[in-house]
């Protein structure tokens, strides 16, 4: 038997279907606008009207961002610290919370507490700034790996991970005489996969998308990633706005000699900079909600 | 007593021995775990030790060590500073408003997701709001700054086709406009990945409630405010603790990006900026770190108090 529905239950699902609509609508849009806009050419964008599908199509724009050189050494340093930083990171991470699974680790209690204090309290920018300074790190391409090598909360979530795996495994590996670190490396570490990729998810996105700190500790410009130099174009795109704003004639006498604008060059740049992540996003949807979960459950 | 004084200690000195003996025995084991924590001394402890130069005078050249002491001088300074009233006020109103409307937004997204039966509407839905969260701030700002500016801005477009406005508006070189463009780009980000964490809640209610409950002839709506919200209650007491603790944290990278033009300074500025303003671009490193601290501080006493709420109703974090 099937209950039909009353008035007041379908106008309710009408709502809710209508509200997700929009909500989808309104994340999608900004996505879809900037490469409309990247895809158009930037004289024809000044005129205004671009909102669904360019009007006067072209691939100028990614031509000018793919000679900058500029943009293609950020991009390089962007892919760099990323690769290396997870890898680095996750490896000595991973290595760090196994030794911590070890109930004969000396010290095992004290190791904890010092872990765990740093994840409640922190040194804050300007002490942290200067101690990375003081080490020497600045202007260098290990700024962007050596600070981040450990992640306390991800050592967590290794440890916790390690202590489910079934303790046989490692006894008989015991016994045909590995020791720490080649048990480590046989066997705990292939069978971690699904965690791996979770937690390598999240640091890759974290390296991947970092541009506070580059803009604070790197001043060499062939150093800089890709994320900062988005935000210095996006910058200097801000004030040309405000200056168009004071002197409308001048501005748009510049922008007239090129077909190429400000704007549309800095769509195509950060078309560019977001590619990397909307490629790899639908394959890795299952793990980051695990990830979360796993997360979460531990507080 | 002397003899059993002498016998103890060689106890203790065997003691040592073995200890050292067993501490290197196990050398291995620890080369595990040493280098890290040799990191976390490094880029954690150090930093934290480093907070005292809030109560210093700090100079570059004589460094952390050799820097005269100046008490509170640097924490009265903020309190006298003519920024201070309004650092403080953007600080509270953007993060209290944060609070109202992005932490319930994605539990109410939860809810109608939870509502939807159609599961190919429902991946959509998700696949398309988790997205943000995974760009960076540089990326949603540049997708705002477009979609607000005066040439081409979609924004504009929208308001002009339904003859709401006649000339383009330069939304974010007004100040009045910026606190509803920073909530609402927060809201845009993480409204979707926040809801994970209330759809799992949701996702263990034991349907029989619902069947239960719509025998007895309740609508819908209110199964979902007798059962659903009800059963998600203490994860979402818990979220709310954080957030709380986090109150005076009103955002950064946002307000960075977006704050860049200098009109929107006095709404823009909030105790995070400013100790970036003040340290790293003011270069005096001893008065931001006590505008940092002086936060931190009250951050803290904000989590005990809201802990203490919380306990109240029996969902304590601690």
């Amino acid at each position: 038997m099937k209950i039909k529905a009353s008035f007041g239950d379908r106008s309710l699902t009408l709502f809710i279907y209508a509200a997700l609509v929009i909500i989808a609508f309104t994340t999608f849009y900004p996505f879809w606008n900037a490469a409309v806009v990247s895809l158009n050419k930037g004289m024809d964008t000044a005129l205004g009207g671009i909102t669904f599908w360019p009007r006067a199509f072209t691939l100028e724009n990614y031509e000018v961002v793919f000679q900058d050189k500029r943009i293609l050494e950020a991009f390089y340093i962007s892919v760099m610290r990323t690769v290396i930083g997870t890898i680095a990171s996750i490896l000595m991470t991973a290595i760090f919370a196994y030794g911590m699974t070890k109930r004969e680790l000396m010290g095992r209690k004290f190791y904890m507490i010092a872990c765990i204090i740093t994840m409640y309290f922190s040194g804050g920018l300007i002490p942290t700034f200067l101690v990375i300074r003081g080490l020497g790190l600045m202007d260098s391409f290990w700024v962007f790996i050596i600070p981040g090598l450990i992640s306390v909360w991800n050592m967590i979530i290794f440890r916790t991970f390690f202590n489910g795996l079934p303790a046989g495994l490692e006894e008989s590996a015991k016994i045909d005489g590995c020791g720490y670190w080649s048990t480590f490396f046989r066997i705990v570490l292939p069978l971690s996969g699904p965690v791996i990729a979770t937690l390598a998810l999240f640091t890759a996105v974290g390296h991947w998308n970092d541009w506070f700190y580059p803009s604070i500790y790197i001043t060499k410009e062939k150093l800089i990633p890709i994320q900062t130099m988005l935000q210095q174009i996006l910058n200097s795109n801000i004030m040309s706005e405000q200056m168009s704003q004071l002197d409308s004639a001048s501005q748009s006498r510049l922008s007239s000699m090129k077909s190429i604008t400000s704007k549309s060059l800095s769509m195509a740049t950060m078309m560019v900079a977001t590619l990397p992540i909307i490629m790899v996003y639908p394959f890795v949807q299952k793990y980051f909600v695990k990830g979360v979960l796993v997360g979460s459950l531990k507080e | 007593m002397a003899e059993i004084a002498a016998i103890t200690e060689r106890q203790q000195a065997l003691k040592k021995k073995t200890k050292l003996g067993r501490l290197l025995k196990q050398w291995d084991l620890q080369l595990m775990v040493i280098p890290a924590l040799l990191l976390i001394l490094v880029f954690s402890y150090f930093p934290m030790y480093g907070v005292l130069m809030a109560f210093q005078d700090y100079n570059i050249f004589k460094g952390f060590l050799d820097s005269p002491w100046a008490g509170f001088k640097h924490f009265e300074m903020f309190f006298h500073a003519p920024e201070f009233y309004k650092v403080m006020r953007n600080t509270i109103v953007i993060s209290f408003l944060k609070l109202v409307i992005g932490f319930p937004a994605p539990i109410v997204l939860a809810l109608m997701l939870n509502e939807v039966k159609n599961m190919y509407f429902k991946r959509i839905v998700q696949t398309v709001s988790y997205l943000p969260h995974f760009l960076s701030w540089v990326i949603v700002s540049g997708f705002a700054i477009s979609i607000l500016s005066t040439e081409n801005g979609s924004l504009n477009i929208l308001l002009q086709s339904l003859r709401l406005i006649d000339e383009p508006i330069g939304f974010l070189s007004i100040p009045e406009y910026f606190w509803t463009i920073i909530v609402t780009t927060g809201v845009w980000k993480e409204i979707g990945f926040g809801s994970i964490v209330y759809l799992a809640a949701i996702a263990g209610i034991d349907p029989s409630m619902y069947e239960a409950a719509s025998i007895d002839g309740a609508s819908r709506f209110k199964q979902i405010f007798l059962i659903t919200i009800p059963t998600i209650m203490p994860v979402v007491i818990i979220f709310m603790i954080l957030a709380i603790g986090n109150l005076l944290s009103a955002g950064f990278e946002d307000l960075l990006l977006l704050g860049v033009n200098p009109v929107l300074k006095p709404v823009a500025d909030v105790l995070d900026t400013y100790v970036y303003r003040t340290g790293i671009s003011g270069q005096r490193f001893s008065y931001a770190t006590a505008v940092g601290l002086f936060k931190a501080i009250i951050s803290v006493g904000l989590l005990t108090f809201a802990n203490l709420l919380a306990r109240r109703t029996g969902n304590s974090l601690w």
